[in-house]
């Protein structure tokens, strides 16, 4: 056991792929609350995406597998609080979930998204750019994931609900 | 902490996933399908959630949720019924959710900052349960075969609710009040569900290895 700097940590933490959109890290998806390092211990406070994501304890685990790999003795605490929204996605998570077709999520309002804002064609289709795009299904492949589908280009695609 | 409502709150997501469950592969649509695998998945997450709560860092959750017998579990009757008819299971997401919003609200108040926190988390996951609902809603609150089902289970729904916070489901489901099915009397169609729901648990008991 050796002790280690924050910064390592969250450079460790960058190399971790969300499991399910291995595009982008945990750091960019803004699921890792904090870092806490005392001399060998590193807690890390982590919330999760959607309660029911099953990628939870993955998740979990490669953080724990991370830390020990710089000789360290990992802590993980799941906060299930209100903590995490979509709009803690970094820009660079945003631009990458783009690049794989999937539209990054619409910023959130002061109160919860309505129905009326996802039939509306204000969503823009990740291929072609148009925003001429029509909701198929509230509900998706995963919790996180909605289904679009855009009449430029004749291409269905996944967007990230926002929450 | 108010155990006693978050466990039928847990109890209630718990049981509810499962019966959304089983419109997994037959729904009478694709879309629906996805809807609602999506929608059970989310429920028994959040089921998890207060159960990880209510048990703390150091308890189980999967005994809390599965180790108890059928009549002790919490959940409101409503969410007990086998519904494979699709008025009858629209009644019922339509109706649990708009009492579940009301509940998940006044949590959303507790005293208690991990009870406000989790509250507020589920929330925000619910506000994409009540569009499918609302959506279907408006779809079918003009047919008979619709309105007959939201009326047979009406009293189920105000079941959901403790007394003090059903004035704004009768407002809101604007249907006369009605003598409520209670929370804690249990309908026939748990007891089957219970016996699929711990199978797993109850025939590892030192722990299923997958």
């Amino acid at each position: 056991m050796v002790a280690v700097a924050e910064q390592q940590v969250w450079q460790a933490l960058e190399e971790i792929p969300d499991p399910e959109i291995p595009v982008v890290s945990l750091v960019e998806l803004g699921v890792i609350r904090s870092v806490d390092v005392q001399d060998r211990h590193v807690r890390i406070e982590f919330t999760p995406t959607f309660l029911g994501c099953p990628a939870l304890e993955v998740m979990k685990r490669a953080m724990e597998e991370k830390v020990a790999e710089l000789g360290a003795e990992p802590e993980v605490e799941v906060v299930t609080d209100d903590s995490w929204s979509t709009d803690r996605i970094t820009p660079a998570g945003r631009e990458k979930l783009r690049s794989v077709g999937f539209a990054p999520p619409a910023p959130r309002e002061a109160s919860a998204p309505k129905l009326v804002q996802l039939q509306a064609s204000v969503f823009r289709c990740p291929y072609c750019g148009s925003t001429e795009t029509q909701l198929e299904n509230i509900f998706g492949p995963t919790p996180c994931r909605s289904l679009r589908y855009c009449e430029s280009c004749r291409q269905p695609f996944e967007q990230f609900k926002t929450i | 902490m108010n155990e006693q409502a978050l466990l039928g709150l847990a109890d209630d997501e718990l049981v509810l996933g499962w019966r959304d469950s089983e419109w997994t592969g037959i729904a009478p649509l694709l879309e629906e399908d996805v809807a609602f695998s999506s929608i059970a998945q989310n429920e028994i997450g959040h089921a998890r959630a207060v159960y990880e709560l209510l048990v703390g860092t150091e308890g189980d959750a999967d005994a809390l949720a599965f180790d108890r017998r059928p009549e002790e579990y919490r959940c409101a009757p409503l969410v007990e019924l086998r519904l494979l008819e699709w008025a009858h299971t629209i009644a019922r997401r339509w109706l649990y959710e708009v009492a579940d919003e009301i509940r998940i609200t006044a949590f959303k108040d507790d005293s208690d900052r991990a009870v406000a926190g989790l509250a507020a988390k589920i929330d925000r996951e619910e506000a994409y349960h009540r569009m499918h609902a609302e959506m279907w809603h408006e779809r079918l609150r003009e047919e008979p075969r619709f309105r007959a089902a939201v009326e047979e289970l009406w009293p189920y729904a105000l079941g959901v609710l403790p007394a003090e916070l059903r004035a704004e489901l009768v407002e809101r489901v604007g249907l006369a009040d009605a003598e409520p099915v209670e929370r804690g009397t249990h309908t026939d169609e748990l007891a089957p569900l219970w016996e699929e729901m711990t199978m797993v648990r109850r025939s590892a008991p030192a722990g299923a290895q997958w």
